[in-house]
């Protein structure tokens, strides 16, 4: 006998609104005429992201910590937190893409066929971004709160399957941004591959999917440890990959260079924060007991991934890429608090420093590819770093904005990077993750040089005389840089709220 | 019939399906390699579920759940693979190479793959 499954609609009502919301956007792309379907998912797409933020509020004033749906998510603390940042993070971006001339006019057209240019003279638009974006993020909500090996494999797909067409889906320089696609597809296939292996493995192992049963198998089940660690290992890559971490990190640059500027931002913030929320409570819950196990080889990925983000970027000549490589950069130095664990005072501290910086970090980098979108040449955004020399001349206030997100990713005191460094670095020292704290100061600072660098070539040199222009901000853009560099100042000086808010929302750690 | 065997043939599966993604440049080829690595787990699975005789049969229902989402992968994967191949008549991953890192300070810049084709087009 089974008996019928219980489902929570109350505490998956903000999964819920999304998806309802995508659903929905894929009947107007159907049935409503083609002029009408931008109106119409703009403002849907952007009230579903911000009614699910209510509701998360809601949820966390209502201090729900539970497991819904049978086991296969668990609504806890780090759960709400994480989708709190994840819908801010998606608004954001969404308000990104609305602006113009970011997303092909038809996917199917080739560049420069009669096709296309009819296309573009009609002005249509493949408005079906804004459901895929929703599909995309409802994928984001689920992934760091799915609580079985099942869970997370749907969410995981159901994230990354509209990502990958995204990406492809640049209105300028299109090749580039179909290559970036099939890197995408090609390499996130096989790393679910891997992970599939993972999961399949610590099946045979454990003889559940549950992360809590796979967590009590760790002391009930001996004998079967090769399939433990393999499934441990394999599992790994498969996470580490989404995260950026290195030896898995090479899509990271190509993907964020060749895809459409807002799809990156979504990808660079969104992506990180779930997948990173993901990672830890897989490690923590089904793994936590086997840290002697994994955690000297996630040093290993944790050194390894600050060097190669920090040195890489120092050769890069592209704008999209450096952001690119500070990313991994910057998911190395969130690695450095992930494998600080120990009891569960040291877990707590840990994890609300976490907690913080994906929060930081992500505003941040929204920010930096929003100022990236308005600087444009003839053939599109202006991507080659020599271009961008002399822009404090022509346009200060945005060569300074962006210098702000510079520093703040460098961890300049008085901006937030700084605290989300410190916060972290210090929850590695009191886990005993000293040297690692060394590597990451030095990485740190070889990374402040080559933001210095842009921010050097910025104001103090020549503007080339055909240099690019500044295209006008739609109001949605300057929105989105506004609220970035004042998220990015307020949380620099005056941290204490959302610190706080990390704090609480970490205290009960997981549940399961 | 012992659990061993379904998981050396899965094991030998999956290394194929590596083996193949690794070694191919046709994009169509890397992506039926996937294909073999996802059949692999499936059949991991239902061994493991066989052998648990679970009673939720949560190997089974898992290897469903990789059933759709691998075809809906590949719907995925082809709509983005015939966009390149309408774009460059080609779909050797190996000629995509327009997204990569700068060449070093003694090293020849590579033609650029992507402006040669807009201009034979011109």
């Amino acid at each position: 006998m089974i008996s019928a499954p219980t489902i929570e609609y109350l505490e998956i009502a903000p999964l819920l609104l999304v998806f309802g919301a995508a659903i929905i956007g894929v009947l107007v792309e159907a049935f409503a005429p083609r002029h009408l379907r931008s109106a119409f998912h703009i403002p849907l797409t952007l009230l579903a992201i911000a009614g699910a933020f209510v509701l998360t509020v809601l949820l966390a004033v209502d201090k729900t910590r539970t497991v819904a749906v049978m086991g296969a998510l668990a609504i806890d603390g780090t759960t709400l937190f994480l989708w709190g940042t994840i819908l801010v993070l998606a608004f954001i971006s969404v308000l990104l893409m609305n602006d113009e001339g970011q997303f092909v006019a038809q996917a199917a057209a080739v560049p420069g066929s009669a096709e296309e240019q009819e296309a573009v003279l009609e002005g249509q638009a493949q408005t079906e971004v804004y459901p895929l974006a929703l599909f995309a993020i409802g994928g984001m909500l689920i992934f760091p709160a799915s609580n079985d090996l099942l869970m997370l494999f749907v969410a995981l797909e159901v994230m990354s399957l509209p990502l990958y067409l995204l990406c492809g889906l640049a209105r300028r320089r299109r090749l580039l941004s179909q290559e970036a696609a099939v890197k995408y597809f090609l390499l996130g296939a096989f790393s679910s591959g891997f992970l599939l292996y993972g999961i399949a493995m610590l099946y045979g192992y454990a003889g559940s999917l549950d992360l809590a049963k796979i967590s009590a198998a760790l002391g009930t089940v001996s004998g079967m440890d090769p399939l433990l660690v393999l499934g441990t290992a394999l599992l790994g890559v498969g996470m580490l990959f989404k995260i950026g971490a290195a030896p898995f990190q090479a899509w990271k640059p190509d993907v964020y260079q060749g895809a459409p500027t807002p799809v990156t931002a979504l990808m660079a913030s969104g992506t990180l924060v779930a997948a990173f929320g993901a990672l830890l409570r897989v490690f923590w819950v089904a793994l936590g007991n086997l840290d002697w196990d994994w955690s000297p080889i996630l040093w290993g990925v944790a050194i390894l991934t600050m060097v190669i983000g920090v040195i890489l970027a120092i050769t890069q000549t592209d704008i999209k890429r450096m952001l690119a490589y500070s990313s991994i950069a910057h998911a190395g130095f969130l690695l450095t608090a992930f494998v600080a664990t120990g009891g569960p005072e040291q877990n707590r501290v840990a994890l609300s420093s976490i907690l913080f910086y994906l929060a930081a970090y992500g505003v941040t980098t929204v920010g930096a590819f929003a100022v990236v979108t308005m600087v444009r040449d003839t053939g599109g955004e202006a991507g080659h770093l020599s271009r961008w020399a002399g822009l404090g001349k022509r346009s200060p206030i945005l060569a300074g904005v962006f210098a702000f997100f510079l520093l703040a990713f460098a961890g300049i005191p008085l901006t937030s990077g700084f605290l989300g460094k410190y916060a972290v670095f210090q929850a590695a020292v009191a886990g005993g993750a000293t040297p690692l704290v060394i590597v990451g100061v030095v990485t740190s600072a070889i990374a402040a040089f080559f933001y210095a660098r842009v921010i050097v070539l910025m104001f103090f040199s020549e503007p080339a005389a055909d240099g690019p222009v500044i295209a006008a901000p739609t109001v949605g853009t300057a929105l989105v840089v506004a609220l970035a560099a004042t998220v990015t100042v307020v949380l620099g000086v005056l941290p204490q709220p959302m610190l706080d808010l990390a704090g609480a929302a970490a205290r009960s750690l997981f549940v399961y | 019939m012992h659990i061993v065997y379904p998981l050396v043939v899965s094991a030998l599966l999956f290394s194929i399906g590596i083996y193949g993604v690794l070694a191919r440049r046709n994009a169509i080829l890397v992506l039926m390699s996937v294909e073999l690595m996802l059949n692999a787990v499936n059949l991991n699975l239902v061994a493991f579920d066989v052998w648990f005789a679970d009673r939720l049969h949560s190997g089974q229902v898992f290897t469903l759940f990789i059933i759709v989402i691998a075809a809906a992968e590949l719907g995925v994967g082809l709509a983005i693979v015939l966009a390149v191949f309408r774009n460059r008549r080609s779909v050797e991953i190996d000629r995509l190479q327009d997204l990569a890192e700068p060449p070093g300070p003694g090293e020849e810049p590579e033609p650029d793959a992507a402006q040669e084709l807009e201009e034979t087009r011109s």
